[in-house]
């Protein structure tokens, strides 16, 4: 292994196993002056980029009717929690199509109720 | 001044304590061995010649060259530069410690080469519309004026050759020295391709501003 793939892996933590459309709870870390909180961001998972320690997913979710987009760093120290609320079935590994529909329409199918089928 | 040699191994990003992402380069840096030690009233100058990237089969290695190391070592190296560092002698090695974190330097490096290029490319000219009939696509166009002054000017921008020249960055951030695997991590990037020799120099100190 190279060098730098070395490094890499150095950075590497323990991830619990998510796919995209699974619906993810971000436990994330936020430092507001002195202080630090943590902020917890949840959505669907719509995509994930890259490989190794350099790996990111992307979550989004409807806040206030407003949809909202952030891309996490798998790795950062800063995410203290990535909870997989539920699991989706989904036959794409980029959901971008989520991002022009509405409501009913950019429901992901439950992965349970779809084994049962 | 402070200085070793090494190769340039790759790009990555690496998380600081605080979370944060940032792109370095990772360097094997040394170990370096001292192939001979320049001096005042011998050679009008100091410096130290140092070797690194060991030549394993003898038969690479010129005659004259092999006079050259074994005065000081039994192996032979392929990258030779002269730093002009103190404190070590003829033989001895010299190891990625002598820099630590924080610590800020400058390292050089030959370019990749990209051949002939025209002036776009190489000079950043901004060429000409790319259709609706027009013919002057990525010419120069003029080079000068007329009968005054009759010649081009010296170093005119003009297409030739880029890349595969002698480029230094300057003053770079060292975010981690792994003494153990000889590899140095700095921040941001460094001239040439990944497996190029590269020269890394403590940076020239930058001038305190008088308040």
């Amino acid at each position: 292994m190279n060098a730098v793939k070395v490094i890499e892996e150095g950075y590497k933590k323990e991830i619990p196993p998510f796919r995209v459309g699974d619906t993810v709870s971000v436990s994330m870390k936020v430092k507001e002056g002195e202080k630090e909180r943590v902020q917890t961001f949840a959505g669907i998972c719509i995509g994930r980029k890259g490989s190794g320690a350099r790996e990111t997913f992307m979550v989004r979710k409807i806040s206030y009717g407003v949809g909202v987009e952030k891309i996490f760093p798998l790795h950062s120290p800063l995410i203290e929690k990535i909870a997989v609320v539920k699991q989706g079935d989904v036959r794409r590994a980029k959901l971008y199509y989520l991002r022009g529909k509405k409501g009913k329409a950019a429901k992901i199918k439950d992965k349970s109720f779809a084994e049962q089928q | 001044m402070k200085g070793i040699l090494g190769k340039k191994l790759g790009t990555t990003q690496v998380f600081t304590e605080d979370g944060r992402l940032i792109p370095v380069t990772v360097i094997e840096a040394g170990p370096v061995k001292v192939v001979q030690k320049k001096e005042k009233d011998k050679d009008g100058y100091e410096a130290l010649q140092m070797g690194f990237d060991v030549i394993r089969k003898e038969k690479n290695v010129t005659k004259p060259m092999k006079g050259h190391f074994k005065k000081t070592s039994s192996s032979f190296y392929r990258f030779i530069k002269e730093i002009d560092m103190e404190g070590f002698n003829a033989g001895d090695d010299i190891t990625v410690d002598i820099f630590s974190k924080g610590e800020r330097v400058s390292v050089v490096g030959t370019s990749k080469g990209k051949g002939f290029q025209g002036v776009m490319k190489r000079h950043n000219y901004k060429g000409g519309p790319g259709s609706h009939g027009s013919m002057f696509n990525r010419a120069p166009g003029s080079i000068g004026s007329s009968s005054y002054p009759s010649r081009v000017f010296k170093n005119k921008a003009l297409p030739g050759h880029m890349g595969d020249e002698r480029v230094t960055v300057k003053n770079i951030e060292i975010i981690d020295v792994r003494k153990e695997q000889n590899i140095l991590l700095v921040k941001g990037a460094v001239p040439g391709a990944t497996g190029g020799y590269v020269i890394i120099k403590s940076a020239s100190p930058v001038p305190v501003k008088e308040s």
